[in-house]
């Protein structure tokens, strides 16, 4: 499983990142990949433009909100 | 008509009773905890309120509705969003790229961008609670006027050309609105109370004392001399406000107690504008996606509208 975490480094973005980490270790889960896409023109080419933003395996699951460790779960299961 | 916010002054009312404070020193603790309660009752319906329209209205849906489109209506379109959009400095250049990929003019483009930090739920709910309603409406209005008609003249001025290139050459992919549901809607807009409220709770605490000792404590009238003029009152007011980071909202109680000392309404106005609508780490970060001569047009454009709605304050108000 591919996640990426796109922000610029704002506070926001370490939140997600944490939430998204604090989920992964929750149920356990070991073979992903977490990539953090701090470029903002890489963000932009997702068609991104609210940040932070999650995609899992190449699908937009949240933009310009942080989903809480809960959420995530639901997605990484 | 009833005090909407009687019940808050009752309150404060009280406290002061028991406290036993006499004279000066009872006006401020009164006058403080009244505004402090009135203050964050203010945020958090504002907040509430305007996250929760917010969760409708996009960046992402607001290009794709603009589109390529030229035309006066279209500046009042972006102005009117911006109100509603979340803007910190760190945002400014990814909404810049994205309005521009999807076609939207330059001049558009940057309606939204002058109204959406001039305008918005924090200074809304302060002003509010600070200088009463009317002002606050007046402000609303200015804010998006300002941000249309010095957007439609940057607009006029064809500058296309002093957008970094590398802006033209990225290409943005399609993506589909999140399914939202009215509970993630709701969810989104508490979140955010929270986060606003986590962010300035204390400046405002700071602003609102610091007002309410000088509004007590600070003989009438002292401004008149010293920041009475109407006339170089507002470009000073405006230059020093331009630098200052938006975060200054807090302010806003300060300022109050300016203004009932006799600092004339518009500069006071003048400066508040400038400090939210502009500042030295917003143009430090678009510096990033505009060559200098467009920030230049930018900045002065902006200020000099600021000015106007400064000297219309204090003439004609």
């Amino acid at each position: 499983m591919k996640i990426e975490i796109l922000g610029t480094g704002c506070n926001n973005c370490l939140k997600l990142e944490e939430n998204a980490k604090k989920a992964l270790k929750d149920i356990n889960k070991k073979d992903v990949e977490l990539i953090k896409i701090t470029d903002i023109t890489e963000i932009l080419r997702y068609g991104i433009m609210s940040t932070p933003a999650i995609i899992i395996d190449g699908e937009i699951k949240a933009y310009g909100r942080i989903p809480d460790i809960d959420e995530i779960k639901t997605w990484v299961k | 008509m009833i005090d909407l916010f009687y019940p808050f002054q009752w309150v404060a009312n009280n406290i002061t009773n028991r406290l036993n404070l006499e004279g000066h020193i009872a006006d401020s603790v009164n006058f403080i905890i009244y505004d402090v309660i009135k203050i964050f009752f203010l945020l958090i319906v504002m907040i509430f309120a305007i996250s929760y329209i917010r969760s409708y209205i996009t960046p992402e849906k607001t290009r794709t509705v603009i589109g390529n489109k030229k035309g006066l209506r279209y500046h009042f379109l972006a102005s009117i969003t911006g109100v509603f959009t979340p803007f910190c400095s760190c945002s400014s250049v990814p909404l810049f790229i994205g309005f521009i990929e999807a076609g939207v003019p330059l001049g558009v483009t940057f309606s939204f961008l002058i109204t959406s930090p001039l305008v918005n739920e924090a200074a809304i709910a302060i002003l509010w609670a600070t200088f009463g309603l009317k002002l606050t409406i007046i402000y609303v209005i200015s804010g998006i006027l300002i941000g249309v008609i010095s957007g439609y003249i940057i607009g006029l001025l064809k500058m296309e050309k002093y957008v970094a290139s590398f802006v033209y050459d990225i290409k943005m992919m399609k993506i589909k609105e999140e399914k939202k549901t009215q509970k993630d809607r709701i969810k989104y807009a508490k979140k955010e109370v929270r986060n606003i409220v986590s962010k300035v709770w204390l400046y405002i605490i700071i602003g609102v004392t610091l007002g309410g000792l000088f509004h007590s404590f600070a003989p009438e009238g002292i401004l008149e001399k010293y920041a009475g003029n109407s006339i170089i009152g507002v470009p000073i007011a405006t230059l020093i406000g331009i630098p200052l980071y938006s975060n200054a909202i807090a302010m806003i109680p300060i300022i109050e107690s300016l203004v009932g000392k006799g600092l004339p309404l518009g500069t006071a106005l003048a400066f508040l504008m400038a400090v939210t609508a502009l500042s030295l780490p917003e143009i430090i970060i678009l510096k990033k996606v505009l060559k200098k001569e467009l920030i230049a047009v930018f900045v002065g454009i902006t200020g000099f509208a600021i000015m106007i709605t400064g000297y219309l304050f204090n003439f004609i108000v």
